[in-house]
């Protein structure tokens, strides 16, 4: 919570005023019983009906004046509130996009949008009711005390043991309830994860008719929870009926003290009517101090969530655009050296006149943080500018992971990857980004219209621009058709949209930006064969001949490439055409042979 | 559901506990009697205080004994009330939770399909709570409040006319204005939420696709509107904040104003000897008490209508038509050949819009049968009848010549092993999940059945094997690896019926040809139905069944059909075209 509050420096004043009129407040609800004592002692005992007059007058004039300040205290703690959790909600989202991939993988992003929802409004509601009321209701406690003191010292004795004895009662039966209450939310949970997963397999579990068997699983746990919940119901019970006991109590022995002190002359009848307002003052403060408790206790847990999101740090760094002279220079050196290696190497022989690589993995490993085992180990691939370039294997054979490694999304453990003959740690994040179009492969739009979505490649490309994009992704035609064609509109994620449609919008989206790298991660799976065989013909065409990579589990969507990465388990289990990898390469054999047909003659 | 019904049906639920109930209420009487008793009383002693000298101890001391008896009677009560409404609403939360469970594993599958999940979920658990919350809590509140007003004005008018008058001429003031406020911040709490949730929509797109967002560097605008939204949330949250956080102050000030009416006018009367100082005290501490309850009550009200809205959404869900009850004298599935016939079935999940019609097909024990076609063509919603998750509008379905309306479900499915495309595991064990078909299968059946369905590898890769806990939904395993586990599944108990909807659309085409063999094998001598979009998986069933839009449109092998040239050729063509 501690770090949190600094989103309250700008709100200084609000903090601090919101509790002192808060208690200015509560001060004149404390002058309250001494008036009521003045009334009872000269105006009833003398008779003076003018005196009573004019103290009731005091008594509406003390009302109004705790009116005003409550309400300006009111005012200052809902700005001071607000607006922490204003700029708060500002710097986490800030914080979230700052975070990389590997941050975002290990958080997990349900978790962070309920952070920034649900968290921070517990936690908004927290600091208004603390500005509020944690300083009024203490100050109206021990200033009740006080108060009592100014009336009899003796008599105020009760006091100092009553208050003392309820605390321990409220809070004791508080931190004995607390660890209770998360055992039944915990039961709650099993509960409610039963339900869902009886209604998400109902297929399933009426296949293998098991209703019967999940129906018992079910009140079982139904049954623990509603125990659990009698237990912690029992004790919290006990936490009216004793306090009241003990203020009644402490008032008995108020009026027996009081007897014994009027009796000898050291105070009036007044003064006693005034201490057990007193003293029925501090019970009704103590309650909304219990609620307030709660309040702060559900706020302080959400505040240590959110304060976690900000202490996840992003593991990368990113050089700032401007200072990589130094860095490139000695890329350049590497490069160089890589091409007179590269020079008898089956890319050198494919494409002689390339002389500089777009993409180099220069024996590039990589350990997603808290995985056991190595997600792609030693690659070595270098692609010349303008190939197209074909990953295929299996299901996690990291072929994902190898493309995503190009826009540093992730970094190598070991090894290096080099844009344009630099590392990427040495670019900024902006400068490399824009080299390169990557399509996910979870297709995914904004809300908003289709213009809306495709400018996010390149926010100042003009209509024509995109509507060459749209062509070139096979997506024009249904554009053309849609009502308001570039303006229709596009639901969150996408949803009014196909599975096919969204992903070569999501293609377009990239073509926009005319990157010089486009990454298609199996991003035409959607796709029906025919559409996907023009996809590919048309990215043959792109101007400006930018460096293409297609991940695929379809054979047929690579086997044009200029060069075939076949991934197996994170290593390379080949590279070269397909008609190499077919000669010679037994895996890429299998993944071709399972979708397609064996010639007659071809078979093993 | 009207309220009136709704309100039957939760006195329904709570006759089981009348006498919970009635001590409720008659301890909350009692309660609140006896507090009400205890002002007097010290309005007794104080009247007995009069100054130095003048103090009766003898009378003081009797009341005081009196008092003590009563205070820790009173909190006697109020503890047996506390736990009688705890035993009574957690009951019953009980009661109606298990009988919406109950419901749900027998609710008809169109049911299921139809409700969002988290609909469902929230109407068993959120719902409950909130009925029982507000209901029941609501009940007591509204109960002890409306005996306080009442014990209250008793007690007043017994003591003094005029002084009553105030205090019930003055109090409605309070209601006016919490009533007032609650009108004004409607519309600025309406505002806000609605602002909340825009801002809420921006968080799950940005926040949910953050890698979206980073690959095209578009943080800062991203930024720049959640800023904007966030600068109009502040607004609207603070005047809505501010507005409705007037009503405490405001109703106390009320509550002063009573105060300080009664203080006045109690102690002209006083003076005049009509009312003692005692008196006066305890009209005080009334005055203090007396308009909590009506500002609760006022509260209340909202709660409970509240609360019997959740109420009237889960007796929705309770008394939903459940699906077709099985006939008494349905007959058991025993020793099932595996020959199916499909006769005239006709069949829609909405009235108006046809999907099957005068579908017939005849199935040998034994038989392959292949059912293919373009996406949304009907292929799942045989299956669908098939199990009998749906029942067929006319015609019918027969296994070995019996009509499976007229068995029992658990014999028919029994009968069949099904693989669904989407994959469902439950939390538990891997082992847990394996034998769900075979609750007593050894641990030598589980390890052949996963070795066969090429599962066995990677769970010995796991931490702790076949012990392995995997959460809800399969949890950490891959689309794939838990595609294995339901093929496992099936294999380990081998019904004479086979149901494979795509189930090899999640693994990878090597693998998937290692499953095949292993199919094969499940296959033979199986009656069985496959579902799946690779042809090259289907081409070797005995019968392909060709659908497009709800029919059949062609039926035979592979080799009849290519030879048709008809649609089933020019899916196979396209899906070698290059």
């Amino acid at each position: 919570m501690k770090k949190l509050l600094i989103y309250l420096k700008d709100y200084k004043k609000e903090t601090v005023f919101a509790p002192l009129f808060k208690m200015l407040e509560a001060t004149f609800e404390l002058f309250v019983p001494l008036v009521m004592a003045a009334i009872i002692d000269r105006g009833i005992g003398q008779a003076d009906t003018g005196y009573v007059l004019k103290m009731g007058g005091i008594l509406v004039a003390l009302g109004l004046i705790g009116l005003l300040c409550s309400i300006t205290a009111q005012y200052f703690a809902a700005k001071a509130a607000v607006g922490f959790s204003t700029g708060l909600k500002h710097a986490l989202f800030d914080h979230i996009q700052s975070l990389s991939f590997t941050e975002i993988d290990t958080l997990g992003t349900s978790t962070l949008i309920t952070r920034m929802t649900s968290d921070v409004n517990q936690v908004q509601n927290g600091v208004n009711m603390v500005l509020r009321l944690f300083l009024r209701s203490p100050f109206i406690v021990f200033g009740a005390m006080i108060m009592a003191f100014t009336i009899d010292g003796k008599a105020a004795m009760i006091f100092v043991v009553t208050i003392p004895l309820l605390a321990v009662v409220v809070f004791g039966i508080m931190a004995l309830t607390m660890p209770m209450y998360k055992k039944v939310q915990a039961g709650l949970d099993a509960v409610l994860g039963a339900t869902r997963e009886n209604l998400t397999g109902a297929r399933v579990i009426r296949a293998f008719h098991k209703e019967e068997e999940e129906t018992e699983r079910f009140e079982e746990k139904n049954d623990v929870l509603t125990h659990l919940q009698l237990v912690v119901g029992r004790i919290s019970a006990l936490t009216n009926p004793v306090t009241y006991i003990i203020i009644n109590a402490a008032t008995i022995l108020l009026l027996y003290t009081g007897a014994v002190r009027v009796d000898n002359g050291s105070i009036t009848q007044g003064e006693v009517v005034a201490l057990v307002n007193y003293m029925s003052q501090i019970l009704v403060e103590l309650i909304k101090l219990a609620n307030l408790i709660i309040t702060i206790t559900k706020a302080l847990a959400c505040a240590n969530r959110i304060e976690a999101v900000f202490e996840v740090e992003s593991s990368m760094a990113w050089r700032d655009g401007a200072s990589v002279e130094g860095a490139a220079a000695e890329e350049k050196r590497l490069t160089e050296l890589d091409n007179a290696a590269a020079g008898d190497n089956r890319t050198g022989k494919n494409h002689g006149e390339h002389t500089d690589f777009a993409v180099v993995f220069d024996h590039v490993h990589l350990t997603y943080k808290g995985a056991g085992a190595e997600s792609l180990s030693d690659i070595h691939i270098q692609v010349p500018k303008g190939q197209t370039v074909g990953i295929i294997g299996g299901t996690g054979s990291g072929k994902s992971s190898l493309v995503n490694m190009i826009p540093r999304f992730y970094d190598a453990t070991a090894g290096t990857v080099r844009v344009d003959g630099r590392d990427v740690k040495t670019y900024g994040m902006e400068e490399l980004r824009e080299k390169i179009g990557i399509v996910l492969q979870k297709a995914v739009l904004f809300r908003g219209t289709i213009r809306d979505n495709l400018l996010w490649g390149n926010g100042s490309a003009t209509d024509e621009e995109l509507w060459e994009a749209l062509r070139l992704a096979q997506a024009k035609e249904f554009v053309e058709t849609k009502e308001g064609r570039l303006d229709a509109p596009v639901a969150q994620e996408g949803r009014n949209l196909s599975g096919g449609q969204r992903q070569r919008l999501t293609i377009a989206r990239a073509l926009v930006a005319k990157p010089e790298i486009l990454i298609l991660d199996d991003s035409a799976s959607a796709l029906d064969y025919a559409t996907d065989a023009a996809l590919r013909r048309a990215l043959k065409e792109l101007p400006g001949e930018p460096t293409v990579f297609i991940v695929s589990q379809r054979a047929s969507s690579i086997r044009h490439a200029d060069q075939i990465i076949v991934l197996e388990d994170g290593e390379m289990a080949g590279c070269g055409t397909h008609e190499e990898l077919l000669a010679d390469c037994e895996v890429y054999q299998e993944i071709y042979y399972s979708q397609f047909e064996r010639q007659a003659d071809g078979g093993r | 559901m009207g309220q009136r019904e709704t309100f039957r049906r939760v006195l329904h639920y709570i006759r089981k506990y009348w006498l919970y109930l009635t001590a409720s209420i008659v301890m909350a009487t009692v309660t609140v009697a006896l507090t009400l008793y205890f002002p007097i009383l010290t309005g007794r002693v104080i009247d007995l205080v009069l100054g130095p000298g003048q103090v009766d101890f003898g009378g003081v001391f009797a009341i005081l004994k009196l008092m003590a008896v009563i205070a820790v009677a009173t909190g006697l009560a109020q503890w047996v009330m506390n736990v009688c409404n705890n035993k009574m609403t957690y009951r019953i939360v009980q009661d109606i939770r298990n009988e919406a469970f109950q419901k749900i594993e027998i609710l008809p599958l169109k049911y299921i399909d139809a409700h969002s999940y988290g609909e469902v979920v929230s109407r068993v658990i959120a719902d409950v709570d909130q009925f029982a919350d507000g209901l029941l809590m609501g009940f007591t509140q509204f109960f002890t409040g409306v005996i306080t007003i009442l014990g209250t004005l008793g007690f007043m008018l017994s003591v003094n006319v005029a002084v009553t008058g105030v205090v019930v001429l003055v109090t409605p003031l309070s209601f006016f204005v919490a009533g007032f406020i609650a009108k004004k911040t409607f519309t600025m709490f309406h505002l806000q939420s609605e602002t909340r949730g825009e801002q809420t929509a921006l968080i799950e797109e940005m926040v949910g696709n953050q890698k979206v967002v980073q690959a095209f560097s578009h943080e800062d605008e991203a930024l720049d509107a959640f800023d904007e939204i966030n600068g109009r949330l502040q607004d609207c949250s603070l005047r809505a904040i501010f507005f409705s956080s007037l009503t405490n102050p405001s109703t106390r000030f009320v509550n002063n104003l009573v105060y300080a009416g009664v203080a006045v006018v109690g102690a002209v009367y006083a003076v005049r000897g009509g009312i003692s100082v005692g008196q006066l005290s305890c009209f005080l501490s009334y005055a203090n008490q007396y308009t909590k309850p009506f500002n609760e009550i006022s509260g209340v009200v909202t709660e409970l209508q509240n609360a019997l809205a959740c109420a009237a959404r889960i007796f929705a869900l309770i008394e939903e038509e459940p699906q077709t009850p099985e006939p008494e004298n349905a007959k058991t599935l025993k020793d099932v050949a595996g020959r199916v016939e499909l006769s005239h079935v006709d069949f829609s999940y909405v009235p108006d819009k046809k999907l099957i019609t005068d579908l017939n097909l005849a199935v040998k024990p034994g038989q392959r049968v292949a059912i293919v076609g373009p996406t949304g063509c009907g292929k799942t919603t045989v299956i669908n009848l098939l199990m009998r998750f749906y029942d067929v509008n006319s015609g019918k379905i027969c296994v070995d010549g019996a009509d499976i309306r007229e068995v029992t479900r658990k014999s028919l499915r029994e009968n069949y092993g099904m693989v669904l495309q989407e994959t469902w595991l439950k939390a538990g064990t891997i082992r847990d999940n394996i034998v769900m078909g075979r609750p007593g299968a050894t641990e030598e059946e589980v390890i052949a059945a996963a070795k066969a369905s090429h599962a066995h590898s990677f769970i010995k890769r796991l931490s702790k094997g076949y012990d392995t806990v995997i959460g809800e939904d399969g949890g950490s395993l891959s689309q794939g690896q838990k595609q294995l586990l339901c093929i496992t599944r099936v294999m380990l108990c081998l019904p004479p019926m086979l149901i494979l909807d795509e189930a090899t659309s999640s693994i990878d085409t090597r693998t998937e040809i290692r499953i095949q063999k292993a199919f094969a094998t499940m296959m033979q001598g199986r009656t069985s139905f496959i579902v799946a979009h690779r042809l090259s998986t289907i081409r070797e069933a005995d019968v392909i069944l060709v659908m497009k839009d709800g029919n059949i449109i062609e039926q035979g092998n592979h080799e009849t059909l290519l030879q048709k040239k008809g649609f089933y050729a020019k899916l196979y063509e396209s899906q070698f075209a290059v």
